[in-house]
């Protein structure tokens, strides 16, 4: 079993490619490789319910663990409060952990 | 404090461009705080982050004169990063993909930034515990 990092920066709304890249994280923990997507810039912005939330719902009952840049929030005025459940805030240095870690780190 | 770890960090948007940049220098700074080694490699537009002739300026629309606008320059960042790094014990290691900084004619960088070539981004991956590669659109 591998562990991934997978950094989502871009916005569901503006690309479908986000879709591809969740879709990336799901084959990986069906796999059962241990996965964190961390959202930051705007992808934070499906963290948040909405009409894009449940892919991100989606990932989490399949095991990805689905964290949001505490920055990014504060920039977009997104509230802990407002975050899907199973979404949790992050400090940017949850990805230093992680390459620390050894992570296999992808960026999209 | 975890063990001291040596990353690669590469970077190609230019600065003033894109959130990606901000984000890298937060990764970048979070990681040299901690007494890491770490090697940026630039390319393409990324080669001007370190570009030493970055100027603040005033902002008449909004009535401010320099000192009030306080504008950033990201090669201020670049050196305090690497100040902090020293300061924790570790290092930043900043390098400019050299044919992508005489296209752009930004050769004069900052004290502390040098210049090469792919090869050295691969020998410098090679060196790290892990790397991370933030493209561009």
């Amino acid at each position: 079993m591998a562990k991934y990092l997978l950094i989502e920066s871009r916005d569901p709304f503006e690309t479908n490619d986000v879709a591809y890249y969740y879709d990336l994280a799901a084959g990986l923990a069906k796999d059962g490789n241990e996965v964190t997507l961390f959202l930051v810039q705007n992808g934070v912005l499906p963290a948040r319910k909405s009409t894009r939330s449940g892919a991100l719902t989606a990932l989490v009952s399949a095991g990805v663990k689905v964290l949001a840049d505490e920055f990014s929030l504060r920039e977009r005025g997104i509230a802990a409060a407002r975050l899907l459940s199973g979404v949790s805030p992050a400090k940017i240095d949850v990805v230093v952990d992680q390459l620390e870690e050894g992570r296999k780190a992808l960026w999209h | 404090m975890a063990d001291k770890k040596t990353l690669s960090v590469v970077l190609m948007d230019a600065p003033y461009e894109s959130a990606r940049s901000t984000t890298a220098f937060r990764i970048i700074d979070a990681a040299v705080r901690r007494g890491h080694t770490v090697k940026v490699f630039c390319y393409e537009g990324a080669v001007a982050q370190a570009f030493v002739k970055q100027a603040p300026h005033a902002n008449a629309v909004h009535g401010r004169d320099l000192a009030a606008e306080d504008h950033p320059n990201p090669k201020d960042w670049i050196a305090a990063m690497m100040a902090a790094a020293e300061a924790a014990g570790g290092k930043l290691e900043w390098m400019n993909c050299g044919l992508c900084v005489d296209e752009r004619g930004v050769g004069e960088v900052i004290p502390g930034v040098t210049r090469g070539s792919p090869v050295d981004l691969w020998k410098g991956a090679e060196a790290s515990d892990n790397t991370l590669v933030v493209p561009t659109k």
